[in-house]
């Protein structure tokens, strides 16, 4: 079993968190979704797996590149 | 005239109305967050009041802090500009109840067209054609029935919204019931208002809006047409008057077609009229936009008009008449582009500090922009660095004029779309038509 980082890829705030830990998720699923200049960004799964942790809360300010949830794959 | 006006936005749209207000010897009010403190042009202002943190909730959004700052400034109008309060009835309320005269048109048609599904309403009364749809859904609705009335493709879209915002296209009817209840719980989400309603979607229209300026007297003219088929997210990023491959008679019509309906239903300020062309050729309502527009330069350089000045001046009680000369002709062509801190390909968003932040300048080029070499884009505001607009004797100079514009333009320290615009400009489809709201899909992704 591998562990896979879900990175945001802008920066932003948290707006809202699609997915708790120990919820299998399928690739491509919506984990987490970033506000960034009035827009939506999701962050997806890159495979499938089952989510280890959430490393954010909802209105938590995000960089870019920060890893925000861990999936074991 | 107004003495002191408080303009309540930031950015480009700061910028231009507070050179407005300078030509127009107004005393200006500019309002920061902490995120602008120090944006360059906040220096045009007479004035500056900081009016809270970052994000636009506790600042462009805070409609106590932005009135009591026009309050204690002393400011007898308000111009909103776009976005942020603009289009919120209540707060254009509270400014006149308070005194301070709201720069744009009465609360009661912000109110009338904010609610999309009342708009469509408003815009039959008035004779303008709409596509087929249907008032707000209630909960116990026969959307079996009504959707079959309408015919697929079908649009649910909330009546609160806008700016392309929470729209779900549903294909068949066994889609229909779930499509419904989630656009109906995004709509409460977004907006805080759970009503929706169902339109005819048209696949690839074109996106063709008309000017209005409208004054206190019943006077309103309109000021021809834009293009804005040139959309990402469905929101424009490049815009152009005239509309090309349209025929003139057909689209001055149309224009006098609004004109008329507007006067008729005494509509008293700024607005634009957005309408959709299929591939038909038939044009039906999409929504109208009780405000300035971003992309209003275009028609200004076309027409030769200063559109803020002129909604300042309908605002204070002016007449038309006073403001505009008896006949507007248009000149040439204009095209805008809309460069945005995104990335060129995805339209993901792009924060960071501007190392580098510089544009050329020369005849007949106009730069719009609130920022600066050195300042940072946040998160917090949409993605809008600059308006790059080019004003030439035809489409095709003016389209070499922004290709070569955007190629002198250095911007570091974001990603910018500006590969994006220069990709869109230059294929063959732009250039020589006809194009859709499908073209930046078929050209960038």
């Amino acid at each position: 079993m591998a562990r896979l980082e879900a990175k945001s890829e802008v920066s932003g705030s948290v707006w809202k968190i699609e997915v708790t830990a120990g919820q299998s998720v399928a690739e491509g699923d919506v984990l987490i979704l970033i506000e960034s200049m009035k827009m939506e960004i999701p962050v997806v799964a890159e495979a499938a797996g089952t989510v280890a942790s959430i490393l954010v809360a909802e209105s938590d300010p995000i960089v870019e590149g920060q890893t925000v949830a861990i999936l074991d794959t | 005239m107004f003495n002191k006006v408080l303009v309540a936005n930031r950015g480009a749209v700061a910028a231009r109305v507070l050179r407005c207000l300078n030509d127009m010897n107004i005393a200006s009010v500019a309002v920061y967050s902490d995120a602008d403190a120090g944006a360059p042009y906040l220096a045009l202002a007479s004035e500056t009041v900081r009016i809270g943190e970052g994000p636009a909730q506790r600042s462009y959004l805070d409609q106590d802090a932005i009135l009591s700052a026009a309050r204690t400034a002393g400011a007898d109008g308000l111009h909103p500009g776009y976005g942020f309060l603009s289009e919120n009835a209540g707060f254009a309320q509270k400014a006149c109840e308070a005194g301070i005269g709201f720069i744009g048109p009465s609360p009661r048609w912000i109110e009338a067209m904010g609610h999309k599904a009342r708009a469509r309403e408003l815009a039959e009364q008035g004779g303008l054609p709409v596509c087929r749809g249907s008032g707000v859904l209630d909960a116990g609705a026969d959307l079996a029935h009504i959707a079959r009335g309408i015919g697929f493709p079908i649009m649910v879209k909330p009546a609160g919204g806008g700016g392309g915002i929470g729209m779900l296209p549903v294909r068949n009817e066994a889609e229909l019931a779930a499509t419904v209840d989630k656009a109906r719980s995004l709509a409460m989400r977004g907006f805080a208002n759970g009503d929706i309603y169902l339109e005819r979607l048209l696949e690839r229209p074109r996106h063709i809006e008309f000017q209005v300026l409208g004054d206190r007297h019943g006077g309103l003219r309109h000021f021809f047409e834009r293009d804005c088929s040139v959309q990402r997210r469905n929101q424009k990023i490049i815009e152009e008057s005239p509309a090309p491959f349209l025929p003139r008679p057909m689209l001055a019509g149309l224009a006098d077609r609004v004109a008329t309906s507007l006067r008729m239903l005494g509509y008293d300020n700024i607005g634009t009229v957005e309408m959709l062309m299929g591939a038909d050729g038939t044009f039906t309502f999409l929504e109208m936009n009780t405000r300035l527009q971003v992309e209003h330069g275009v028609t200004e350089e076309v027409y030769g008009i200063d559109l803020v000045a002129g909604q300042i001046r309908c605002a204070a009680g002016e007449t038309l008449h006073a403001i505009l000369p008896e006949t507007i002709a248009g000149r040439g062509h204009a095209i805008e582009a809309r460069i945005c801190a995104e990335d060129p390909v995805k339209f993901f968003p792009s924060t960071g500090c501007l190392k580098t932040f510089r544009f050329p300048s020369g005849p007949g080029l106009r730069v719009e922009t609130g920022y600066g070499e050195g300042r940072t884009v946040t998160p917090f505001y949409d993605s809008l660095l600059a308006k790059m607009i080019v004003h030439a004797p035809t489409r095709a100079a003016a389209i070499a004029g922004l290709i070569a514009a955007l190629e002198d333009t250095a911007i570091e320290g974001v990603k910018t779309n500006i590969a994006a615009i220069l990709r869109l400009l230059r294929s063959p489809s732009f250039q020589n038509g006809p194009f859709d709201t499908g073209l930046v899909a078929d050209t960038i992704n």
